[in-house]
């Protein structure tokens, strides 16, 4: 059965610091982040202002605390110098690896998450500005929103979906890989030339996607090697009795917001579907890698997919198909699960895309990346004669996800919008009300000084006593507003609020 | 499937259908005007904010240790 698709983004960006001779990014990422800390920190920096550390102790998998936990010594957390910070809107701000990383809260319908990714843009945006007060003269660092160097290494945007564990994954493979296959025709944030093993840069002068060159299997548990279509990792941060986790690591990040709404909307209905067994007719793909490519390299969107059962569809055709189904799944099962009215919004956009995909692609400019950027590429590639090869249209490609407001492409394009810009500008500071994001959130924004550390299922509080107290959060549907706002609102202190939480634990945070 | 999608997509019945399709490619063809001018405004744009060595940026761009 379905479970409700909460859902997020965890995004990568690519970093670059001028001024100076053999820059090292992880340093660079550490003080971009830093002086986004830092400035946060000072007064009239903002609400809450944390200083908190991520608490690494879900990631040991025999921890399994129910129940209030006094733990006699400090949690490992931070053990390395890089930072790892939870922030007062409920995300996570880090290095991982040589980049910046920001996990958005956990979001319980896609328009919320186009919210909280704009809002990390915004945050990103702010941190470059903080480190340029710190830096010398004639030093910058500089962030982008994409994923791939134009050199053969990429970074990634994974999704995150809720899901229920005992779906057997035999039926997720089968189902939502010929969804994530086909829905680069909306994903796609467009890429000039091809990083596939073994073929000429300019084999494919413009593709629609950043990522698909760099995957080689149907199923795994790699990330940064033989990258997997769909990921085994099984690390639910849930009750792992009850659901899964689906780590989607082929997407492309986008700064289109439609794109973006049409990304998570379209894949929590999906995955819904796949849980409720009403795919389970639906076609599969004889060689999801090779049409992976496929797609991505075909503009023109006519590229025929060899099915299991020899036929041959296009994605446009299979993405009609599903379509289809997620619009009978809505009217025959509701909106509850996947997102609620929000879900009608995005099989709305659904058909808009794919119509106009089908008849005239060029009417979807600030509505999906791919044709955006391509747009703007070809416009200039014929104003000023260049070859498709042209170094500058490289640059212009990378300049598309350059988050500097001066000097973004993207910015220019006046796209459409899905979110209000305050709503944005909230959500920098403000977590999701409606999923467990809340009480980490605002439990950040009251009592800064007496987190010790947090993570996606618990928080480490200190009440002043000899010992810490944990408090889990198994369940990501609570931990709302409506479950915790009236008593993180009526409790002065955290000794009272973990006390009048131990009294009733049930209260709001568990089932 | 891709025939089946065609059929109840594609052309059907005459007249009505006609006059709607001739509103809408003039609508369109407006559209694209506007596109086109959108985009040639941008490009003026593009001249002035793209990286002024765009060889040397493009070389000095590398993103290693991703994931």
């Amino acid at each position: 059965m379905a479970v409700r698709k909460i859902l997020g983004i965890e995004t990568e960006f690519g970093i670059a610091q001028r001024g100076v001779v053999d820059p090292n990014p992880i340093t660079a990422s550490s003080l971009l982040i830093n002086a986004y800390l830092s400035r946060r920190a000072e007064p009239g920096g903002g609400p809450g202002a944390p200083r908190v550390g991520w608490d690494f102790l879900d990631e040991t998998p025999d921890i399994d605390i129910r129940g209030f936990a006094p733990i006699g010594s400090l949690a490992p957390e931070v053990e390395t110098h890089l930072v790892n910070a939870v922030l007062t809107n409920g995300a996570r701000y880090y290095v991982d690896h040589a980049h910046p990383e920001l996990s958005i809260p956990e979001c319980a319908d896609a328009r919320a998450a186009v919210r909280w990714d704009r809002a990390a843009e915004m945050i990103l945006v702010d941190s470059m500005e903080a480190a340029d007060e710190i830096l010398p003269d004639g030093q910058e660092l500089v962030v982008y929103k994409n994923n791939s160097d134009g050199k053969g290494n990429s970074y990634g945007c994974h999704e995150n979906y809720l899901m229920d564990r005992s779906t057997p994954f035999g039926r997720i493979v089968q189902h939502a890989t010929t969804h994530l296959v086909t829905r680069q025709v909306f994903t796609g944030a467009g890429k000039v030339g091809c990083e596939a093993p073994g073929l000429d840069r300019m084999a494919v002068p413009f593709q629609l996607t950043q990522r698909a060159d760099f995957f080689e299997e149907e199923v795994g548990l790699e990330t940064t090697l033989k990258r997997p279509i769909i990921n085994t990792r099984d690390e639910p941060h849930a009750d792992p009795l009850r659901y899964r986790r689906l780590h989607v690591i082929v997407g492309d990040a986008n700064l289109c917001e439609v794109a973006t709404l049409l990304k998570l909307g379209t894949t929590a209905i999906v995955l819904a579907m796949v849980e409720d067994g009403t795919l389970d007719d639906g076609v599969s793909l004889a060689d999801p890698v090779q049409a992976l490519q496929r797609v991505s390299w075909d503009t023109g969107l006519s590229a025929p997919l060899l099915l299991e059962d020899g036929r041959t569809a296009t994605a446009l055709d299979l993405q009609w198909e599903l379509l289809e189904s997620a619009q009978k799944y809505l009217l025959e099962q509701g909106d509850e699960m996947v997102g609620g009215a929000v879900a009608g919004e995005v099989v709305g956009r659904w058909e808009g895309v794919l119509t106009a995909l089908e008849s005239s692609p060029s009417e979807l400019f600030g509505v999906v990346d791919w044709v955006t950027k391509r747009s703007l590429l070809d416009g200039y590639r014929e104003r000023h004669g260049l070859e498709v090869e042209d170094v500058r249209l490289a640059a212009m490609d990378l300049q598309y996800h350059d988050l500097r407001p001066g000097r973004s492409l993207f910015a220019r394009v006046g796209a459409e919008r899905v979110v209000d810009l305050d709503d944005v500008a909230r959500a920098v500071e403000d977590p999701p009300a409606d999923t467990r994001a809340y009480f980490r959130g605002r439990c950040l924004q009251r009592w800064p000084d007496r987190v010790v550390a947090a993570n996606w299922d618990s928080m480490l509080f200190d009440t002043g006593d000899d010992t810490l107290r944990r408090v889990p959060m198994m369940e990501p549907t609570r931990g709302t507003s409506d479950h915790v706002g009236t008593l993180l609102d009526e409790c002065d202190t955290v000794a009272e609020l973990l006390d009048r939480l131990s009294e009733n634990p049930m209260a709001g945070l568990d089932d | 499937m891709a025939e089946q999608e065609k059929q109840h997509r594609g052309t059907a019945e005459p007249s009505a259908q006609d006059v709607e399709e001739v509103g809408a490619n003039s609508a369109a063809v407006e559209q694209a005007d506007e596109l086109k001018d959108q985009i040639d405004g941008l490009l003026d744009e593009i001249d002035e904010v793209l990286e002024s060595n765009a060889e040397e940026f493009v070389k000095s761009y590398i993103q290693k240790g991703g994931e």
